[in-house]
């Protein structure tokens, strides 16, 4: 962190964070205050955020974030890769639960294809995005808690994801960018085996966390470094486009699981946690609440999971079987079509959404009828997050902007793309 | 380290200060996570429990680059960030080495797009390339052990904080152009 | 929903047309740019309608002479549990669209967004600056004749 004139920063920006005070010049502005620049590269910040704050003493009066820092082009490229190309570059987006980006994806593209994945996969769909869901969450309390000041928690944290991370390993193939839905279903299928591990983590989870609970909730520093920070209303917080747990803090009940039910959440069993006060405390306990009502979630799959296949049988536009491939002409035909030119989905325009770990994460694709997108829009939750910081910062002080950032939970590759 | 420029010969006491300084530096590492996306969180697993990265001696993960002798790039370098992983990397005391974390640092990895550095050794000298996208920890601990073995090989003439006739180390080259 | 929205639509504004397009359960209005601002008011505040979230504010370019960018509005309506997508051309002579972030705070971003990737200015936006590349940066990526590796020398690269 370092002071700055106002050759360092640039006009439109000093411009922005004196705001109504345009009648100041810059020369007198900063007599009494202070122009602080949180830069991409800080320990507070979750990954490259850049934050310039506008300081009265160790009061901010005025914040402007400014982003753009890991921006990949995703957009540019979706346009010209075909579909099955992209599903590795969604894992990359909110990089702490990558299955979960891929499920969105697979879901949106099927309806725009106007096919539908066989049961069991959708099981299977359902599982991973709440084990992903789960990871998030840990890491997400864990980086909050670092952010105040309490290490062991995010060690504790980090154990208990690297046993999910190996049922991932053993599922997916891969532990951390999975790259698993297909279009149509899932990659590979899944074995008594690893049901039977996955609630044997389960049950042993609900202890190891209420540990980690009792390190946190009874804690006098952790409450009183978030208790009442960062306060958002309810009609704030939806007018500023909150979704997720955020917006669950504040009172707004609201989970697109239940809204508009995808996969088939609208047969599970589980509650929505909604705390009233939305401060950073509410939102850690959302968090809580939602790694325990995943859970619940992961057991009821795991005993309901009907049998059959993973892959849609549509060789128009699915990917055919590897043995059937190799046997019979025209699922060689269609393989090579599919995977040379993209399945060709009607014209037309979709835009799917699912309730991430960090609230609504959709897909707006444009189809011309070719095998690659024509516009590709990725709605990202942290994007339309991060937007309130002005909000949520306006008079706290600098170590309060390091717990609301936390407590916000924003992951700068999604909000960058 | 005034002891060290003076010791110039390769005698015995030289040869044994070089081994013990070379030991010294090699098994405490201090690394600067210059954590950027996907590739930090692997970076973050391989200090948790599971695959300590402490008992190599970097435990300490100290987010002040005066503090550090290794950056580990992680994550994709864009254009904008360039300039400040360059400035960071310029803050950091003499020796330092570098670790281009994942593909993305080392070829500019699956984006092949307009804002995104092909590479990070088009701007920064990389001592060792850890492949992955992301490299599993164990792949950074390997990595993290070649540094180890290429500190093992350094001498002490290497690093003169006295510069010599005819070489001016980093330091100097800005000092100087400053005035 | 759909003939609620159309009728209290057209009995609001008698002079606009909507075009209506219903494709793959989604439900799409088109209308001309000038009355973007009173219609999301309207859409915003009546009851039986209150489409409070702004999901997203995005464009999208054709490549065609006439009409060259189409402005994308997605709400949606938490009482209702309703999505309703919201269409605007935007020709290439004329690039600019009046901004609703009077109406949603949550636009604020998205549009900003759009002016950095398409060149489309929002009129009245209270802060419209670029969003991910760079303030100097002269060039608008996404629109279709900006190349995929980009120009080179366009952002410099620090020396080694």
């Amino acid at each position: 962190m370092q002071k700055l004139t106002k050759d360092d920063v640039h006009p439109k920006i000093v411009q922005a964070l004196l705001g109504a005070d345009i009648h100041l010049t810059i020369d007198d502005a900063l007599e009494n205050e202070m122009i602080l620049n949180m830069g991409p590269q800080h320990p507070a910040t979750h990954g490259v955020l850049r934050m310039l704050l506008r300081l009265d003493g160790e009061t901010v009066v005025a914040c402007v974030p400014e982003l753009g820092y890991l921006h990949r082009g995703y957009e540019k490229m979706a346009e010209n890769m075909s579909y099955l190309e992209f599903m590795p570059h969604t894992d990359r987006l909110d990089y702490i639960s990558p299955p979960a980006n891929n499920v969105a994806y697979a879901l949106a593209v099927e309806k725009l294809a106007g096919i539908t994945a066989p049961p069991r996969a959708q099981y299977i769909r359902m599982l991973l995005a709440e084990l992903a869901r789960m990871c998030s969450h840990l890491v997400a309390i864990g980086a909050l808690a670092m952010d105040v000041g309490a290490l062991t928690v995010f060690l504790w944290g980090l154990r208990e994801r690297e046993k999910i991370l190996d049922f991932f390993d053993v599922i997916c193939g891969a532990r951390f960018t999975t790259s698993y839905a297909r279009i149509g279903g899932v990659a590979s299928d899944v074995t008594s085996d690893t049901l039977k591990n996955i609630t044997a983590f389960i049950d042993q989870f609900e202890e190891k966390f209420d540990e980690m609970e009792r390190l946190l909730n009874g804690n006098r520093i952790f409450i009183e470094r978030l208790e009442g920070v960062g306060v958002i209303e309810k009609d704030d917080a939806v007018d500023l486009g909150f979704t997720g747990p955020n917006l669950r803090a504040s009172g707004v009940e609201f989970d697109l699981r239940r809204a508009t039910p995808y996969l088939f959440y609208n047969e599970m069993d589980f509650n929505i946690p909604v705390y009233t006060e939305g401060d950073c405390l509410a939102r850690y306990f959302v968090r809580a609440d939602e790694l325990r009502e995943s859970a619940k979630i992961v057991r009821q799959v795991i005993d309901k999971i009907p049998n059959g296949e993973v892959m849609l049988n549509s060789p128009k536009k699915v990917l055919p079987r590897k043995t059937e491939i190799y046997t019979k002409m025209e699922e060689l035909i269609h393989d090579f079509m599919i995977v040379n030119f993209g399945i060709n989905p009607p014209v037309g325009e979709v835009y799917h959404a699912v309730e991430n770990s960090k609230g609504e994460l959709g897909f707006y694709i444009v189809s011309k009828g070719e095998g690659q997108p024509w516009r590709m829009k990725i709605r990202s939750p942290s994007f339309a997050n991060l937007q309130a910081i002005p909000h949520l910062v306006k008079g706290q002080m600098i170590s309060d902007v390091v717990a609301i950032v936390g407590s916000i939970d924003p992951i700068m590759g999604e909000a960058d793309k | 380290m005034g002891l060290e420029s003076k010791l110039t010969n390769d005698g015995f006491f030289t040869t044994t200060v070089d081994a013990l300084a070379a030991w010294a530096r090699e098994n405490s590492v201090w690394p600067m996570p210059m954590g950027i996306s996907c590739c930090a969180i692997e970076m973050m697993a391989s200090g948790d429990p599971k695959y300590d990265i402490s008992r190599f001696g970097s435990e300490v993960m100290r987010f002040t680059p005066r503090q550090c002798d290794l950056m580990i790039v992680a994550g994709t370098v864009t254009y904008k960030m360039a300039h400040v992983v360059k400035k960071i990397y310029d803050q950091m005391p003499e020796p330092k080495w570098v670790i281009a974390m994942g593909a993305c640092t080392s070829t500019g990895g699956m984006y092949r797009s307009y804002n995104v550095v092909q590479g990070i050794d088009q701007f920064l000298p990389v001592d060792v390339y850890a492949a992955g996208c992301p490299p599993r920890p164990e792949n950074l601990l390997n990595a993290l052990m070649q540094i180890q073995d290429k500190i093992g090989k350094t001498r002490v003439k290497d690093f003169p904080d006295v510069p010599q006739a005819g070489f001016e180390s980093k330091q100097n080259e800005l000092f100087l152009s400053k005035n | 929903m759909k003939e609620l929205l159309n009728e209290k639509l057209t009995k609001q504004f008698p002079e606009i047309h909507f075009e209506v397009i219903e494709q793959f359960d989604e439900l799409t209005f088109k209308f001309d740019k000038s009355a973007v601002v009173p219609v999301c008011k309207y859409l915003k505040e009546t009851d039986g309608l209150k489409f409070n979230l702004c999901e997203d504010v995005t464009a999208v370019d054709w490549a065609t002479r006439k009409n060259r960018f189409t402005v994308v509005y997605h709400l949606f309506s938490m009482e209702n549990k309703f999505r309703l997508c919201l269409k605007v051309d935007v020709d290439e002579s004329e690039c600019s669209v009046e901004s609703v972030s009077s109406v949603w705070r949550a636009a604020n971003w998205p549009e900003r967004e759009a002016y950095d990737m398409y060149g489309i200015t929002f009129l009245k936006h209270p802060d419209l600056r670029r969003m991910y590349m760079p303030e100097e940066f002269e060039y608008y990526p996404l629109r279709k004749e900006y190349p995929l590796m980009g120009i080179p020398g366009a952002v410099p690269l620090p020396k080694k």
